[in-house]
Protein backbone atom coordinates (compact mmCIF):
# COMPACT_ATOMS: atom_id res chain seq x y z
CA UNK A 1 0.00 0.00 0.00
CA UNK A 2 1.33 3.07 -0.80
CA UNK A 3 1.32 5.55 2.38
CA UNK A 4 1.50 8.43 0.43
CA UNK A 5 -1.74 8.60 -0.80
CA UNK A 6 -3.26 7.02 2.52
CA UNK A 7 -4.20 10.50 4.08
CA UNK A 8 -7.36 10.49 1.37
CA UNK A 9 -8.11 7.09 3.33
CA UNK A 10 -9.10 9.20 6.24
CA UNK A 11 -12.02 11.47 5.84
CA UNK A 12 -11.42 14.16 8.91
CA UNK A 13 -8.73 15.53 6.22
CA UNK A 14 -11.67 16.02 3.92
CA UNK A 15 -13.69 17.82 6.56
CA UNK A 16 -10.45 19.60 8.29
CA UNK A 17 -8.61 20.21 4.70
CA UNK A 18 -5.95 22.23 6.53
CA UNK A 19 -5.42 19.87 9.93
CA UNK A 20 -2.12 19.27 10.16
CA UNK A 21 -2.70 16.07 13.10
CA UNK A 22 0.31 15.36 15.44
CA UNK A 23 -1.58 13.94 17.82
CA UNK A 24 -1.95 9.95 17.31
CA UNK A 25 -0.54 9.32 20.75
CA UNK A 26 -3.65 10.87 22.05
CA UNK A 27 -5.81 8.94 19.65
CA UNK A 28 -5.76 8.17 16.26
CA UNK A 29 -7.73 9.06 13.39
CA UNK A 30 -10.24 6.65 11.93
CA UNK A 31 -9.80 5.35 8.47
CA UNK A 32 -12.90 5.33 5.92
CA UNK A 33 -13.89 1.05 6.10
CA UNK A 34 -13.94 1.71 9.86
CA UNK A 35 -16.53 4.56 10.16
CA UNK A 36 -18.44 2.94 7.60
CA UNK A 37 -18.32 -0.45 9.20
CA UNK A 38 -19.67 1.40 12.35
CA UNK A 39 -22.53 2.46 10.41
CA UNK A 40 -22.94 -0.40 8.42
CA UNK A 41 -23.56 -2.50 11.72
CA UNK A 42 -25.86 0.47 13.18
CA UNK A 43 -27.58 0.70 9.64
CA UNK A 44 -27.99 -3.33 8.98
CA UNK A 45 -27.05 -5.49 11.57
CA UNK A 46 -28.01 -4.42 14.70
CA UNK A 47 -28.38 -6.61 17.70
CA UNK A 48 -27.40 -6.69 21.13
CA UNK A 49 -24.82 -9.41 21.31
CA UNK A 50 -24.46 -12.44 23.47
CA UNK A 51 -28.16 -12.69 24.66
CA UNK A 52 -30.64 -13.73 22.15
CA UNK A 53 -31.26 -16.74 19.59
CA UNK A 54 -32.82 -15.00 16.97
CA UNK A 55 -30.82 -14.66 13.64
CA UNK A 56 -29.85 -11.03 13.54
CA UNK A 57 -28.38 -11.50 16.97
CA UNK A 58 -26.64 -14.67 16.69
CA UNK A 59 -24.96 -12.91 13.34
CA UNK A 60 -24.42 -9.90 15.53
CA UNK A 61 -22.82 -12.07 17.99
CA UNK A 62 -20.12 -13.65 15.66
CA UNK A 63 -19.36 -10.70 13.83
CA UNK A 64 -18.10 -9.50 17.66
CA UNK A 65 -16.79 -12.94 18.77
CA UNK A 66 -14.25 -13.07 15.20
CA UNK A 67 -12.68 -9.60 15.90
CA UNK A 68 -11.69 -11.26 18.78
CA UNK A 69 -9.87 -14.09 16.52
CA UNK A 70 -8.72 -10.57 14.19
CA UNK A 71 -6.61 -9.37 17.07
CA UNK A 72 -5.59 -12.84 18.45
CA UNK A 73 -3.51 -13.02 14.95
CA UNK A 74 -2.63 -9.47 14.70
CA UNK A 75 -0.63 -9.81 18.12
CA UNK A 76 -0.04 -13.42 17.86
CA UNK A 77 -2.22 -14.30 21.02
CA UNK A 78 -3.59 -16.97 22.16
CA UNK A 79 -7.38 -18.48 22.08
CA UNK A 80 -9.43 -17.39 25.06
CA UNK A 81 -6.92 -15.38 26.09
CA UNK A 82 -8.38 -11.64 24.64
CA UNK A 83 -10.66 -9.63 27.25
CA UNK A 84 -12.25 -6.84 26.06
CA UNK A 85 -12.82 -3.55 27.86
CA UNK A 86 -13.44 -0.03 27.54
CA UNK A 87 -10.11 1.40 27.13
CA UNK A 88 -6.67 0.04 28.14
CA UNK A 89 -7.53 2.30 31.63
CA UNK A 90 -10.11 -0.51 32.47
CA UNK A 91 -7.63 -2.73 31.47
CA UNK A 92 -5.15 -1.97 33.67
CA UNK A 93 -7.60 -1.13 36.64
CA UNK A 94 -9.10 -4.83 35.99
CA UNK A 95 -5.42 -6.18 36.65
CA UNK A 96 -4.39 -4.22 39.36
CA UNK A 97 -8.06 -4.99 40.89
CA UNK A 98 -8.17 -8.67 40.70
CA UNK A 99 -4.67 -9.21 41.12
CA UNK A 100 -4.97 -6.79 44.33
CA UNK A 101 -7.39 -8.97 45.78
CA UNK A 102 -3.96 -11.28 46.51
CA UNK A 103 -1.84 -9.15 48.24
CA UNK A 104 -1.23 -7.87 52.04
CA UNK A 105 0.46 -5.63 53.95
CA UNK A 106 3.96 -5.39 53.00
CA UNK A 107 3.57 -7.18 49.53
CA UNK A 108 5.37 -5.06 46.65
CA UNK A 109 4.56 -4.13 43.00
CA UNK A 110 7.62 -2.75 40.46
CA UNK A 111 6.36 -0.42 37.87
CA UNK A 112 8.69 2.65 36.22
CA UNK A 113 8.99 6.17 36.65
CA UNK A 114 8.13 6.36 32.81
CA UNK A 115 4.08 5.22 33.30
CA UNK A 116 0.86 6.72 32.13
CA UNK A 117 -1.33 7.85 35.14
CA UNK A 118 -2.95 4.57 33.76
CA UNK A 119 -0.67 1.97 34.75
CA UNK A 120 0.09 4.02 38.29
CA UNK A 121 -2.98 5.37 39.55
CA UNK A 122 -4.83 1.92 39.57
CA UNK A 123 -1.77 0.25 41.55
CA UNK A 124 -1.64 3.41 44.01
CA UNK A 125 -5.68 2.11 45.72
CA UNK A 126 -3.91 -0.89 46.76
CA UNK A 127 -2.05 1.71 48.97
CA UNK A 128 -4.98 1.53 51.17
CA UNK A 129 -4.08 -2.20 51.60
CA UNK A 130 -0.62 -1.11 52.67
CA UNK A 131 0.70 -2.58 49.85
CA UNK A 132 4.16 -0.85 48.99
CA UNK A 133 4.95 0.04 45.27
CA UNK A 134 8.81 0.59 43.61
CA UNK A 135 9.69 2.26 40.60
CA UNK A 136 12.72 1.41 38.24
CA UNK A 137 14.02 5.13 37.23
CA UNK A 138 14.76 6.72 34.67
CA UNK A 139 18.21 7.80 33.52
CA UNK A 140 18.71 11.64 32.49
CA UNK A 141 17.85 10.74 28.66
CA UNK A 142 14.48 9.11 29.84
CA UNK A 143 15.48 5.56 29.54
CA UNK A 144 13.91 2.49 31.70
CA UNK A 145 17.18 1.88 33.95
CA UNK A 146 16.30 -1.69 33.22
CA UNK A 147 19.74 -3.03 35.45
CA UNK A 148 18.22 -1.67 38.15
CA UNK A 149 15.24 -4.25 38.74
CA UNK A 150 17.06 -6.88 40.14
CA UNK A 151 18.23 -4.91 43.51
CA UNK A 152 14.40 -3.82 43.18
CA UNK A 153 13.08 -7.25 43.92
CA UNK A 154 12.62 -8.77 47.03
CA UNK A 155 10.43 -12.09 48.22
CA UNK A 156 7.71 -9.65 48.90
CA UNK A 157 7.66 -8.44 44.94
CA UNK A 158 4.50 -9.44 43.82
CA UNK A 159 4.10 -8.24 40.66
CA UNK A 160 5.78 -5.65 38.10
CA UNK A 161 3.91 -3.58 35.94
CA UNK A 162 5.71 -1.61 32.66
CA UNK A 163 5.30 0.60 30.06
CA UNK A 164 6.04 -0.83 26.45
CA UNK A 165 6.69 2.59 24.89
CA UNK A 166 6.95 5.78 26.55
CA UNK A 167 3.87 8.06 25.16
CA UNK A 168 6.17 10.96 26.34
CA UNK A 169 9.52 10.23 24.71
CA UNK A 170 8.51 7.36 22.47
CA UNK A 171 11.68 5.65 24.03
CA UNK A 172 10.95 2.30 24.06
CA UNK A 173 11.78 0.00 27.63
CA UNK A 174 13.73 -3.67 27.23
CA UNK A 175 10.41 -5.17 28.45
CA UNK A 176 11.96 -8.81 26.99
CA UNK A 177 14.74 -8.13 29.73
CA UNK A 178 12.63 -7.61 32.03
CA UNK A 179 9.83 -10.36 31.22
CA UNK A 180 13.01 -12.52 31.70
CA UNK A 181 14.13 -11.31 35.14
CA UNK A 182 10.64 -11.78 35.82
CA UNK A 183 10.01 -14.99 34.90
CA UNK A 184 13.43 -16.29 36.76
CA UNK A 185 11.88 -14.64 39.77
CA UNK A 186 8.43 -16.37 39.39
CA UNK A 187 6.81 -12.55 39.32
CA UNK A 188 4.21 -12.14 37.31
CA UNK A 189 4.52 -9.09 34.61
CA UNK A 190 2.06 -6.59 32.99
CA UNK A 191 3.06 -4.38 29.98
CA UNK A 192 0.74 -1.13 29.51
CA UNK A 193 1.63 -1.66 25.70
CA UNK A 194 -1.00 1.35 24.56
CA UNK A 195 1.56 3.32 22.25
CA UNK A 196 3.49 0.25 20.98
CA UNK A 197 0.87 -2.06 19.19
CA UNK A 198 0.21 -0.60 15.22
CA UNK A 199 3.68 1.05 16.02
CA UNK A 200 6.03 -1.75 17.04
CA UNK A 201 5.80 -5.14 16.44
CA UNK A 202 4.33 -6.77 18.63
CA UNK A 203 4.71 -10.72 19.48
CA UNK A 204 2.63 -11.97 22.67
CA UNK A 205 3.60 -15.68 22.24
CA UNK A 206 7.42 -14.44 21.85
CA UNK A 207 6.85 -11.60 24.72
CA UNK A 208 4.96 -14.47 26.81
CA UNK A 209 4.06 -11.74 29.78
CA UNK A 210 1.20 -12.58 31.75
CA UNK A 211 -0.85 -9.23 31.04
CA UNK A 212 -0.83 -7.14 27.82
CA UNK A 213 -2.86 -3.72 27.57
CA UNK A 214 -3.67 -1.74 24.87
CA UNK A 215 -6.51 -0.35 22.93
CA UNK A 216 -8.76 0.24 19.87
CA UNK A 217 -8.71 3.96 19.56
CA UNK A 218 -5.16 4.40 19.40
CA UNK A 219 -4.69 1.78 16.86
CA UNK A 220 -6.87 3.78 14.25
CA UNK A 221 -10.33 2.13 15.43
CA UNK A 222 -12.87 3.44 17.32
CA UNK A 223 -13.53 4.76 20.80
CA UNK A 224 -14.69 2.46 23.64
CA UNK A 225 -12.91 -0.46 23.16
CA UNK A 226 -9.20 -1.96 24.79
CA UNK A 227 -8.20 -5.22 24.70
CA UNK A 228 -6.51 -7.06 27.67
CA UNK A 229 -4.37 -10.04 27.08
CA UNK A 230 -4.23 -12.28 30.00
CA UNK A 231 -2.98 -15.57 30.53
CA UNK A 232 -5.47 -18.43 31.08
CA UNK A 233 -4.37 -19.27 34.91
CA UNK A 234 -5.49 -15.54 35.65
CA UNK A 235 -8.78 -15.68 33.66
CA UNK A 236 -9.50 -18.98 36.00
CA UNK A 237 -8.26 -17.65 39.45
CA UNK A 238 -9.11 -13.57 38.86
CA UNK A 239 -12.49 -13.07 41.03
CA UNK A 240 -14.77 -10.85 38.24
CA UNK A 241 -13.89 -7.41 37.71
CA UNK A 242 -17.31 -5.91 37.19
CA UNK A 243 -20.79 -7.94 37.77
CA UNK A 244 -24.15 -8.13 35.81
CA UNK A 245 -25.70 -9.64 32.50
CA UNK A 246 -23.23 -11.97 30.26
CA UNK A 247 -21.17 -12.67 33.19
CA UNK A 248 -22.64 -15.12 35.21
CA UNK A 249 -23.54 -19.29 34.57
CA UNK A 250 -26.37 -19.53 37.40
CA UNK A 251 -27.93 -16.99 39.74
CA UNK A 252 -30.21 -17.63 42.53
CA UNK A 253 -31.57 -15.48 45.77
CA UNK A 254 -28.63 -17.08 47.83
CA UNK A 255 -25.32 -17.55 45.36
CA UNK A 256 -24.51 -16.97 41.94
CA UNK A 257 -21.53 -18.83 39.79
CA UNK A 258 -19.66 -16.93 37.20
CA UNK A 259 -19.16 -17.92 33.46
CA UNK A 260 -16.19 -19.29 32.55
CA UNK A 261 -13.13 -18.00 29.99
CA UNK A 262 -12.95 -14.38 29.20
CA UNK A 263 -17.35 -13.33 29.50
CA UNK A 264 -16.21 -13.52 32.96
CA UNK A 265 -14.65 -10.02 32.53
CA UNK A 266 -17.08 -8.97 30.02
CA UNK A 267 -20.12 -7.73 32.05
CA UNK A 268 -23.44 -5.80 30.70
CA UNK A 269 -23.79 -4.70 26.96
CA UNK A 270 -20.51 -4.00 25.46
CA UNK A 271 -19.81 -1.59 22.65
CA UNK A 272 -20.77 -4.19 20.01
CA UNK A 273 -20.35 -1.55 17.11
CA UNK A 274 -16.72 -0.86 17.89
CA UNK A 275 -15.69 -4.18 18.63
CA UNK A 276 -17.15 -4.64 15.40
CA UNK A 277 -15.45 -1.56 13.78
CA UNK A 278 -11.90 -2.72 15.43
CA UNK A 279 -11.36 -5.34 12.89
CA UNK A 280 -11.67 -3.14 9.90
CA UNK A 281 -8.50 -1.07 11.46
CA UNK A 282 -6.77 -4.39 12.21
CA UNK A 283 -7.01 -5.03 8.75
CA UNK A 284 -6.07 -1.75 7.84
CA UNK A 285 -2.80 -1.60 9.90
CA UNK A 286 -2.25 -5.15 8.73
CA UNK A 287 -2.52 -4.38 5.02
CA UNK A 288 -0.44 -1.42 5.41
CA UNK A 289 2.20 -3.65 7.52
CA UNK A 290 3.57 -3.00 11.01
CA UNK A 291 7.08 -2.66 9.02
CA UNK A 292 5.93 -0.44 6.76
CA UNK A 293 4.49 2.09 9.25
CA UNK A 294 7.84 1.68 11.23
CA UNK A 295 9.80 2.69 8.61
CA UNK A 296 7.59 5.70 7.50
CA UNK A 297 7.50 7.09 11.38
CA UNK A 298 10.71 6.58 12.04
CA UNK A 299 11.56 8.25 8.62
CA UNK A 300 9.16 10.84 9.62
CA UNK A 301 10.72 11.15 13.47
CA UNK A 302 14.53 11.59 12.18
CA UNK A 303 13.31 14.41 9.51
CA UNK A 304 11.09 16.21 12.54
CA UNK A 305 14.30 15.34 14.96
CA UNK A 306 16.89 17.29 12.64
CA UNK A 307 14.84 20.22 11.19
CA UNK A 308 13.53 20.71 14.69
CA UNK A 309 16.89 20.62 16.28
CA UNK A 310 18.08 22.95 14.18
CA UNK A 311 16.15 25.63 15.98
CA UNK A 312 18.04 27.70 18.55
CA UNK A 313 15.67 27.09 22.34
CA UNK A 314 14.47 23.50 21.79
CA UNK A 315 14.55 20.89 24.68
CA UNK A 316 13.77 17.57 24.00
CA UNK A 317 12.19 15.60 26.58
CA UNK A 318 14.96 12.95 27.06
CA UNK A 319 16.70 11.53 24.60
CA UNK A 320 15.75 11.89 20.77
CA UNK A 321 18.06 9.00 19.41
CA UNK A 322 15.80 6.10 19.79
CA UNK A 323 12.19 7.87 19.25
CA UNK A 324 10.10 6.36 16.86
CA UNK A 325 6.20 7.50 17.00
CA UNK A 326 6.47 10.25 19.38
CA UNK A 327 8.66 12.64 21.59
CA UNK A 328 7.88 15.95 23.28
CA UNK A 329 9.90 19.36 23.34
CA UNK A 330 10.09 22.70 24.41
CA UNK A 331 10.45 25.99 23.02
CA UNK A 332 12.64 27.74 25.47
CA UNK A 333 11.21 30.66 27.10
CA UNK A 334 7.55 29.75 25.66
CA UNK A 335 5.07 27.78 28.07
CA UNK A 336 4.08 24.39 26.13
CA UNK A 337 0.38 25.67 26.22
CA UNK A 338 1.29 29.35 24.28
CA UNK A 339 3.22 27.26 22.07
CA UNK A 340 0.11 25.03 21.29
CA UNK A 341 -2.19 27.85 20.92
CA UNK A 342 -0.04 29.35 18.20
CA UNK A 343 0.62 26.38 16.17
CA UNK A 344 -3.51 25.88 16.59
CA UNK A 345 -3.75 28.64 14.60
CA UNK A 346 -2.30 27.21 11.43
CA UNK A 347 -4.66 24.04 12.34
CA UNK A 348 -1.75 22.05 13.72
CA UNK A 349 -3.12 19.88 16.58
CA UNK A 350 0.00 18.65 19.42
CA UNK A 351 -0.44 18.14 22.78
CA UNK A 352 0.48 20.42 25.09
CA UNK A 353 0.98 19.34 28.55
CA UNK A 354 2.47 16.65 31.45
CA UNK A 355 0.45 13.89 28.88
CA UNK A 356 -0.58 12.02 31.67
CA UNK A 357 2.99 11.13 33.21
CA UNK A 358 3.43 14.01 36.02
CA UNK A 359 6.23 11.70 37.64
CA UNK A 360 8.30 11.67 34.19
CA UNK A 361 7.98 15.24 33.96
CA UNK A 362 9.05 15.88 37.85
CA UNK A 363 11.90 13.42 37.25
CA UNK A 364 12.92 15.10 34.10
CA UNK A 365 12.03 18.71 36.11
CA UNK A 366 10.25 20.20 33.33
CA UNK A 367 6.31 21.46 34.12
CA UNK A 368 4.76 20.83 30.66
CA UNK A 369 6.15 20.44 27.28
CA UNK A 370 5.11 19.52 23.82
CA UNK A 371 4.37 16.33 21.69
CA UNK A 372 4.39 15.18 17.96
CA UNK A 373 3.12 12.40 17.79
CA UNK A 374 3.11 10.54 14.08
CA UNK A 375 0.38 8.47 12.47
CA UNK A 376 0.16 6.83 8.72
CA UNK A 377 -1.31 9.54 7.49
CA UNK A 378 1.93 12.53 8.42
CA UNK A 379 4.24 13.47 6.14
CA UNK A 380 7.42 16.06 5.31
CA UNK A 381 5.05 18.52 4.72
CA UNK A 382 3.10 18.40 8.12
CA UNK A 383 6.95 19.22 9.37
CA UNK A 384 7.78 21.93 7.24
CA UNK A 385 4.97 23.68 8.47
CA UNK A 386 5.13 23.41 12.42
CA UNK A 387 8.95 24.35 11.70
CA UNK A 388 6.78 27.41 10.23
CA UNK A 389 5.04 27.71 13.19
CA UNK A 390 7.72 27.00 15.75
CA UNK A 391 9.09 30.21 13.70
CA UNK A 392 6.36 32.43 14.42
CA UNK A 393 6.17 31.08 17.82
CA UNK A 394 9.71 32.64 17.95
CA UNK A 395 8.83 35.78 16.38
CA UNK A 396 5.64 36.28 18.85
CA UNK A 397 7.50 35.73 21.71
CA UNK A 398 10.40 37.86 20.79
CA UNK A 399 12.81 35.00 20.68
CA UNK A 400 16.01 35.37 18.64
CA UNK B 1 -8.38 38.71 16.47
CA UNK B 2 -4.59 38.32 15.35
CA UNK B 3 -2.33 36.40 17.91
CA UNK B 4 -0.14 39.16 18.06
CA UNK B 5 -3.13 40.69 19.89
CA UNK B 6 -3.67 37.99 22.56
CA UNK B 7 0.46 37.89 23.11
CA UNK B 8 0.87 41.75 23.28
CA UNK B 9 3.70 43.31 24.56
CA UNK B 10 2.54 43.90 27.67
CA UNK B 11 1.15 40.61 28.69
CA UNK B 12 4.41 39.06 26.91
CA UNK B 13 5.72 41.30 29.82
CA UNK B 14 3.80 40.54 32.79
CA UNK B 15 4.23 36.74 31.54
CA UNK B 16 8.37 37.22 31.66
CA UNK B 17 8.90 39.27 34.91
CA UNK B 18 5.87 38.92 37.20
CA UNK B 19 4.79 41.50 39.63
CA UNK B 20 3.99 40.86 43.26
CA UNK B 21 5.84 37.25 42.44
CA UNK B 22 6.61 35.67 45.68
CA UNK B 23 4.81 35.77 49.30
CA UNK B 24 4.45 38.94 50.68
CA UNK B 25 5.24 39.40 54.35
CA UNK B 26 2.24 39.61 56.41
CA UNK B 27 -0.55 37.71 54.56
CA UNK B 28 -3.52 37.03 56.42
CA UNK B 29 -5.36 35.30 53.96
CA UNK B 30 -4.02 33.00 50.98
CA UNK B 31 -5.57 29.96 48.89
CA UNK B 32 -4.35 27.82 46.12
CA UNK B 33 -5.61 27.36 42.45
CA UNK B 34 -4.66 24.32 40.26
CA UNK B 35 -5.44 23.45 36.64
CA UNK B 36 -4.82 20.20 36.62
CA UNK B 37 -5.17 19.18 33.28
CA UNK B 38 -2.39 21.83 32.15
CA UNK B 39 -0.09 21.70 35.38
CA UNK B 40 -0.74 25.25 36.52
CA UNK B 41 -0.18 25.94 39.68
CA UNK B 42 -1.07 29.18 41.88
CA UNK B 43 -0.70 30.48 45.61
CA UNK B 44 -1.96 34.12 46.19
CA UNK B 45 -1.46 35.78 49.24
CA UNK B 46 -3.56 38.77 50.58
CA UNK B 47 -2.88 41.25 53.72
CA UNK B 48 -6.38 42.90 54.02
CA UNK B 49 -6.16 45.32 56.78
CA UNK B 50 -8.68 46.68 59.14
CA UNK B 51 -10.31 48.64 56.80
CA UNK B 52 -10.76 45.51 54.72
CA UNK B 53 -8.44 47.42 52.24
CA UNK B 54 -5.86 44.95 50.26
CA UNK B 55 -2.82 46.33 51.73
CA UNK B 56 -0.51 44.26 49.70
CA UNK B 57 -1.23 41.28 47.69
CA UNK B 58 1.15 38.46 45.67
CA UNK B 59 1.49 35.34 44.03
CA UNK B 60 3.56 32.15 43.67
CA UNK B 61 3.32 29.69 41.62
CA UNK B 62 3.96 28.93 37.67
CA UNK B 63 1.97 28.71 34.53
CA UNK B 64 1.85 29.71 30.87
CA UNK B 65 2.42 33.36 29.69
CA UNK B 66 -1.32 33.69 29.88
CA UNK B 67 -1.90 32.67 33.53
CA UNK B 68 0.97 34.52 34.70
CA UNK B 69 0.79 37.92 33.70
CA UNK B 70 -3.17 37.96 34.81
CA UNK B 71 -2.14 37.20 37.52
CA UNK B 72 0.52 39.70 37.74
CA UNK B 73 -1.71 42.00 36.19
CA UNK B 74 -4.33 41.03 39.23
CA UNK B 75 -2.13 42.04 41.75
CA UNK B 76 -0.84 45.38 40.25
CA UNK B 77 -4.45 46.28 40.04
CA UNK B 78 -5.70 44.55 43.07
CA UNK B 79 -3.26 46.31 45.44
CA UNK B 80 -4.55 49.13 47.31
CA UNK B 81 -8.29 48.61 46.67
CA UNK B 82 -10.64 47.98 48.99
CA UNK B 83 -12.53 44.34 49.22
CA UNK B 84 -15.75 45.41 47.73
CA UNK B 85 -13.74 46.90 44.99
CA UNK B 86 -11.50 43.74 44.91
CA UNK B 87 -14.80 41.74 44.58
CA UNK B 88 -16.35 43.72 41.87
CA UNK B 89 -13.18 43.85 39.86
CA UNK B 90 -13.36 40.10 40.02
CA UNK B 91 -16.99 39.72 38.21
CA UNK B 92 -16.06 42.61 35.93
CA UNK B 93 -13.04 40.02 35.16
CA UNK B 94 -14.98 37.01 34.49
CA UNK B 95 -17.55 39.01 32.28
CA UNK B 96 -15.35 40.19 30.19
CA UNK B 97 -13.57 37.31 29.54
CA UNK B 98 -16.03 35.06 29.71
CA UNK B 99 -19.29 37.17 28.41
CA UNK B 100 -17.08 39.44 26.13
CA UNK B 101 -18.60 42.21 28.34
CA UNK B 102 -17.17 45.31 27.77
CA UNK B 103 -15.87 46.78 30.92
CA UNK B 104 -15.94 50.20 32.41
CA UNK B 105 -13.52 51.47 34.57
CA UNK B 106 -15.68 50.58 37.93
CA UNK B 107 -12.83 52.94 39.59
CA UNK B 108 -10.01 51.78 38.10
CA UNK B 109 -6.86 54.55 36.99
CA UNK B 110 -6.39 54.67 32.72
CA UNK B 111 -3.11 53.13 33.23
CA UNK B 112 -5.04 50.13 35.61
CA UNK B 113 -7.99 50.25 33.11
CA UNK B 114 -5.61 49.29 30.00
CA UNK B 115 -3.87 46.31 32.10
CA UNK B 116 -7.21 44.96 32.57
CA UNK B 117 -8.23 45.12 29.66
CA UNK B 118 -5.37 43.52 27.75
CA UNK B 119 -6.44 40.12 28.99
CA UNK B 120 -10.27 40.84 27.40
CA UNK B 121 -8.54 39.04 24.29
CA UNK B 122 -8.18 35.58 26.04
CA UNK B 123 -12.09 35.53 25.81
CA UNK B 124 -11.78 34.30 22.08
CA UNK B 125 -9.18 31.26 22.68
CA UNK B 126 -12.11 29.16 24.62
CA UNK B 127 -9.24 26.39 25.76
CA UNK B 128 -7.08 29.34 27.53
CA UNK B 129 -10.10 31.03 29.26
CA UNK B 130 -8.79 28.88 32.69
CA UNK B 131 -5.39 29.71 32.38
CA UNK B 132 -6.36 33.36 32.61
CA UNK B 133 -9.10 32.78 35.29
CA UNK B 134 -7.20 30.64 37.78
CA UNK B 135 -5.50 33.63 39.70
CA UNK B 136 -8.89 35.34 39.89
CA UNK B 137 -10.76 32.75 41.16
CA UNK B 138 -7.85 31.97 43.47
CA UNK B 139 -8.11 35.58 44.83
CA UNK B 140 -12.08 34.91 45.60
CA UNK B 141 -11.49 32.24 47.54
CA UNK B 142 -8.63 33.65 49.57
CA UNK B 143 -10.92 36.28 50.49
CA UNK B 144 -13.53 33.99 51.36
CA UNK B 145 -10.68 31.95 53.29
CA UNK B 146 -11.54 28.71 51.47
CA UNK B 147 -9.12 26.11 51.94
CA UNK B 148 -9.76 23.78 49.40
CA UNK B 149 -7.86 24.33 46.66
CA UNK B 150 -9.41 26.24 43.70
CA UNK B 151 -9.42 23.73 40.37
CA UNK B 152 -9.98 25.99 37.48
CA UNK B 153 -10.70 22.92 35.26
CA UNK B 154 -13.97 22.16 37.08
CA UNK B 155 -15.11 25.73 37.59
CA UNK B 156 -14.65 27.44 33.80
Amino acid sequence: MNLKDIKSQFPIFKSNKNLIYFDTANSAQKPKQVIDTLEDFYKNHYANIGRAVYGLAARATANYESTREVIKEFVNGTEGEIVFTKNSTESLNLVAHCFGKFLKEGDEIILTEAEHHSNYVPWHFLRKKKVNIKFIPINEDGEVEVNKLTSLITTKTKIISVIHISNVTGLTTDIKKIISIAKAKKIPICIDGTQAVAHTHVDLKDLDCDFYAFSSHKIYGPTGVGILYMKNKWIEQFEPFIGGGGMIQNVDTKNITYASGVSKFEAGSLASAEVVALKQAVKFVKDIKVKNIISHEQSLASYALDKISKFNDIEFVGSPSTKASVFSFNIKGVHAHDASTVFDEDDIAVRAGHHCCQILHKKMKIGSSLRMSFGVYNNKQDIDAICESIKKCKKIFKLK
Amino acid sequence: MDLTELYQDLILDHGKKPRNFGKCHEFNHDAEGHNPLCGDNIHVYLSLNNDKKVKDISFEGSGCAISVASSSIMTEIVKGKSEKQARELLSAFFKMIKEGQEIKKIGLSEDEHIKFSSLAGVGRFPMRVKCATLSWHTLRAALDDEKKPINSEVID
